[in-house]
């Protein structure tokens, strides 16, 4: 799969969870292609894996602010803070975005699994794939804050990977 | 007359949302009780009977499609209207549930109009 032929399903299929679930229409940035996972420092991050014919990770990234903001359009109500409710909250818009992302892969892929979203919350942390791959990065943009979707894929072994995918968190204890 | 529904999803905030939606759609309600997986669906249906189920299928525990299978297993559940509402949009998922009985699919994201439209004549 081309970088193109990825950031354009994860375009197609971020705007269509944020207008349909959140009544959001983003504005998308220029996508772009990264040896690493770059993640804000800070913020929140959904992670999700694929496995079939090809495996890999998506996620969802974004500042703290934004991650009260999208948790409140879902839910209709306002966040003062990152709680449960909003980890929650951003894993399932993870997981609905990467879902879809994964239905437009079948279609050229064959079937594919999805993993249960993992949702990390922080200061100071960095996250990495055991994958030796680019990751396409495409940006969107809302209310002044930035939300990133990465997806990283190689092709694999078929593997049953139900409940894991190949990002690794390292946390800095600076 | 009121339907008592039972949601199942392990994202709280789907469940919530979902109830919202049933609102919109001019569901009438009767109690909602929720569970988030197919194990504590089972549990749940153990101690109130409903007349309508909305699951996920990618789950802890249990899979919606493992559940639904447990349900229409069960003479006492079989009849009870099943639809599935998930982010796995794969025609092969779609064709195991229904081939499971699932009465509807509903594919994440969804809107009210969505959810009103599968319903009908359903409930």
């Amino acid at each position: 799969m081309t970088h193109e032929e990825l950031s354009g399903m994860i375009t197609r299929a971020t705007s269509h969870v944020f207008s349909t679930m959140l009544g959001i229409n983003l504005e998308v940035g220029r996508s772009y292609v990264d040896d690493s996972a770059p993640s804000p420092a800070e913020g929140v991050v959904a992670l999700i894996g694929l496995a079939g014919t090809w495996a890999g990770s998506g996620t969802v990234a974004c500042s703290a602010g934004m991650a009260r903001h999208v948790s409140g359009r879902l839910l209709m109500q306002e966040f003062t803070h990152v709680d449960e409710e909003v980890l929650d909250a951003m894993g399932e818009v993870c997981n609905m975005i990467l879902g879809n992302v994964k239905t437009m892969l079948e279609e050229h892929l064959g079937p594919m699994g999805l993993s249960i979203p993992t949702v990390i919350y922080g200061r100071n942390f960095t996250t990495r794939s055991a994958a030796k791959s680019q990751w396409s990065i495409v940006p969107f943009h809302c209310a002044g804050e930035t939300l990133e979707v990465h997806l990283c894929l190689v092709p694999g072994r078929e593997t049953i990977l139900t409940n894991r995918h190949p990002a690794v968190l390292s946390l800095n204890n600076s | 007359m009121a339907v008592d529904v039972l949601i199942v999803d392990d994202s709280a905030a789907i469940r919530k949302i979902l109830q919202r939606v049933l609102v919109q759609a001019e569901v009438p309600l009767g109690q909602v009780v929720e569970a988030g997986d197919g194990v504590e669906a089972l549990a749940r249906l153990k101690e109130t009977k409903v007349g309508l189920i909305l699951s996920d299928i990618n789950m802890p525990n249990m899979d919606g499609l493992q559940f639904l299978n447990a349900v229409k297993s069960d003479e006492t559940l079989k009849s009870v209207p099943f639809i599935m509402v998930t982010t796995e949009g794969g025609s092969s998922k779609v064709m195991e549930a229904v081939n499971l009985g699932a009465a509807g699919y509903v594919k994440k994201p969804f809107t009210a109009e969505q959810i009103k439209e599968k319903l009908a004549g359903i409930i």
